[in-house]
């Protein structure tokens, strides 16, 4: 906790100063020149106005300044605290009493002894609101900074987003908020201190004393793996198992895990930032590479495998389960009806109903396809509902097939079944470590370590993780802790399939 | 004829228009002799605050010339150019954030005086002008009364001890009563010091009280100059007349 709150708060030091550094001489630029005023307020105004998620995503693939970790952040911070400071530096020069400033030229003080001596001076509450308004405003975007791995409080929220989990959520935002309220509040008290100008002076010695404190503190492992993995509760749970098992061989591991998506995670592993995450050979396939959807797992998985060599990215072994798309039933009424297989359903086409998210719809491996290769119709139009609905709609028995996760924790938690997809129709979702290729050359025996997690883990005990997490509440890397401990002294792998004790 | 001195301050045939609106000087000359105290005096609007800041180049004139010292003021470094001249303005000159030790001390500083020397400097002026130095020293200008300030705004304009004053309605925000102290105080330090003055008003018994000379101006020109007892005694017909003898019993 103490190290994400000191990590928030360098986020917010550095970014606010940075944008001090920035906004205070082109302020006062734009005092002098109405021209250039108009065009950077316009911009910054606009930079304003990008959603705080997006920007960061705009900036990832950048190079210098882009990638996951602290800096990407930094510079979407600096971004959005730019404009509060310009525009109350240029408004606090300009709204300084003209006749003193004449008189202060009519005195023979040079434009820049005018600026320092007058113009700064009476500028100078109006310009620390500016600041002010910039520190608490990054207080609350630094949270967002987790989704691209930088850490601070969002760490919490982002987790407990994921998970669902309440209490984990607030742990991030009831810091945070407090946090906000303390920098107003300490600025607040500068703005009115009689001396601001010394009083401003002392707060940045301080916060550049805390920053750099947090900081030492916050680096270290240099040499440490980097892990990351994408914004929900599965990937969570993989990245921990992946850290874990690097952690019995004695690697140092840097835990990026809920990074903002696929695309994140993608550029973030291809650009050398993260050294592994988990993927799923469809995802890659279709989301990463654009390519048609193909059903046969083992051509799919050569498929990535040879498109991502190029890149610099080594596909590891698959990890043993398939989160691709499931048919689900409860497990009473798929007995009643004698349906085990996609293909028993055609009998009862007609008067089953169907709940779906909206997306299923529409995807080309979705509903279309999917109907057209076991041929049947849909006497029930399909009713679109929430991911997080489907489940408890499908136990109150409003809806009697939907359309889920093969991994879905509450799959295993609600005495729920899997249809076969007996013509394999869905495309293969197997999960594969996806691995930095120039990285593994700086820690000798990374390869090995992940190759030991091959066929480790099937679909019921990824169910029975995400269940864990989502339905008790556990925390992702206790669970992930405990299956690790169990699994790697095995000798043999899990068979896929078998669902084991 | 003797030998003529050149004038202190100088203003020949200037011109000025504000963009877009009618002239504000329209053919202006004026002298200001060495120790001499002249005086510009009309209405809001007349010019004669314009005509004021053409000599420190707050105001550039778009013709004519305007000389300080004998020499043109477009050959002087604008900066050396005012650091040599007082500055008085009514209330708003004084800077809200610094003390009154800071702003009378201000022109020395930017002179590059020592700290020391500066001090002193600031005691003697507010002495000077009747202000205790130990109790206004330390004080912002929001403490003060307009009076205070007045006193203030002159030590400052006085601390380089310039050779040439501008003062722009001094006296304006004042009670009838400190007003006619300060001006008599003016006058007595005036004599002592004998500096070259140009001073704006629009009050006609402070001009006639205050001027070693009088120029009334109207709508951009001087209609008519001459010393104070000309002014109260011969006013031309017209606006000079209708001016003073409404301002006059």
């Amino acid at each position: 906790m103490l190290a994400l709150i000191g990590q928030h708060l360098v986020l917010v030091l550095v970014s606010t100063g940075i944008a001090a550094a920035l906004g205070l001489p082109l302020g006062i630029a734009m005092a002098r020149r109405p021209r250039l005023a108009r065009a950077l307020l316009g911009v910054a105004g606009l930079l304003q106005t990008i959603p705080s998620l997006a920007l960061f995503g705009f900036l990832i693939p950048l190079p210098f300044i882009g990638g996951i970790g602290a800096r990407t952040a930094i510079v979407a911070l600096v971004l959005y605290a730019l404009l509060p400071v310009l525009r109350n530096t240029y408004t606090g020069i300009l709204q300084v009493d003209r006749a003193v400033v004449e008189a202060a030229t009519g005195m023979g003080m040079t434009p820049s002894q005018r600026l320092r001596m007058v113009e700064l001076p009476l500028a100078l509450p109006v310009i620390l609101a500016g600041l002010r308004i910039a520190a608490v405003v990054s207080v609350g975007t630094a949270t967002i900074a987790a989704a691209v791995g930088a850490g601070g409080l969002g760490t919490y929220v982002f987790r407990g987003i994921a998970t669902m989990d309440t209490r984990l959520i607030l742990a991030g935002a009831i810091p945070a908020a407090l946090l906000a309220l303390l920098t107003d509040a300490l600025l607040g008290a500068v703005e009115k201190s009689r001396r601001p100008a010394r009083a401003a002076a002392i707060l940045a010695a301080g916060a550049t004393v805390v920053a750099a404190l947090a900081f030492t503190a916050g680096a270290s492992r240099q040499r440490a793996v980097v892990v990351g993995s994408k914004n929900f509760t599965e990937q969570v749970i993989l990245g921990e198992i992946v850290a874990a098992a690097l952690e019995d061989r004695g690697f140092h591991v840097d835990r990026r895990l809920n990074l903002g998506g696929t695309k994140v995670c993608h550029e973030a592993v291809t650009s050398g930032q993260l050294d592994v995450y988990v993927e799923y050979t469809g995802t890659a396939l279709t989301d990463i590479l654009k390519r048609p959807v193909r059903s046969d797992p083992g051509e799919v998985l050569e498929e990535v495998r040879a498109a991502y060599r190029p890149l610099g990215l080594r596909v590891g072994a698959p990890l043993g389960f398939n989160n691709t798309f499931a048919l689900v039933m409860r497990r009473q009424e798929a007995e009643r009806r004698g349906i085990r297989r996609i293909s028993d359903i055609a009998p009862h086409a007609a008067v089953l109903r169907v709940g779906l998210f909206g997306e299923f719809l529409e995807r080309q491996d979705g509903m279309p396809g999917l109907l057209q290769t076991y041929g049947f119709r849909l006497g029930v139009r399909p009713r679109e509902m929430d991911m997080g609905l489907i489940y408890p709609a499908l136990a109150a028995g409003q809806v009697d097939l939907v359309v889920g996760s093969a991994t879905d924790g509450l799959i295993a938690a609600m005495d729920l079944i899997v249809l076969e997809d007996d013509r394999h129709y869905f495309p293969p979702y197997d999960a594969v470590p996806v691995i930095n290729e120039a990285r593994l050359a700086r820690h000798p025996g990374l390869a090995a370590a992940l190759e030991s997690l091959a066929g480790r883990i099937d679909e019921a005990s990824m169910r029975r993780m995400n269940f864990a997490v989502d339905g008790e509440h556990r925390a992702p890397a206790g669970v992930a802790r405990e299956f690790w401990a169990r699994n790697s002294s095995q000798a043999g792998q899990v068979v896929p399939g078998r669902v084991e004790k | 004829m003797g030998v003529v001195s050149a004038p202190a301050v100088e203003l020949v045939d200037v011109r000025k228009r504000y963009a877009g609106g009618a002239a504000a000087l329209d053919g202006v000359s004026l002298r200001v002799e060495e120790g001499g105290v002249l005086v510009l005096l009309g209405t809001s609007g007349s010019g004669k605050t314009t005509a004021l800041k053409t000599v420190n180049r707050l105001v550039d004139p778009d013709a004519g010339r305007v000389a300080v010292l004998g020499r043109d003021v477009g050959d002087w470094d604008p900066i050396a150019l005012r650091r040599g001249i007082g500055y008085v303005i009514q209330e708003v000159g004084l800077l809200p954030h610094m003390t009154i030790e800071q702003n009378v001390g201000l022109v020395p500083l930017l002179l590059g005086w020592s700290e020391e020397r500066r001090r002193a400097r600031v005691r003697e002026l507010l002495t000077l002008v009747g202000l205790d130095p130990d109790r206004f020293a330390p004080l912002f200008s929001r403490q003060l009364s307009g009076g205070e300030r007045q006193r203030v705004g002159l030590a400052r304009a006085l601390a380089a001890d310039p050779p040439v004053l501008l003062m722009d309605e001094p006296f304006g925000a004042l009670d009838p009563l400190t007003r006619r102290r300060l001006q008599d105080e003016f006058r007595d330090l005036q004599g002592r010091l004998r500096k070259s003055v140009v001073l704006v008003t629009h009050d006609v018994p402070e001009a006639l009280r205050l001027g070693d000379e009088v120029a009334v101006m109207d709508r951009g020109r001087v209609v008519q100059s001459g010393t104070p007892r000309e002014i109260r005694e011969s006013p031309q017909a017209g606006f000079v007349r209708d001016f003073v003898a409404a301002a006059l019993p």
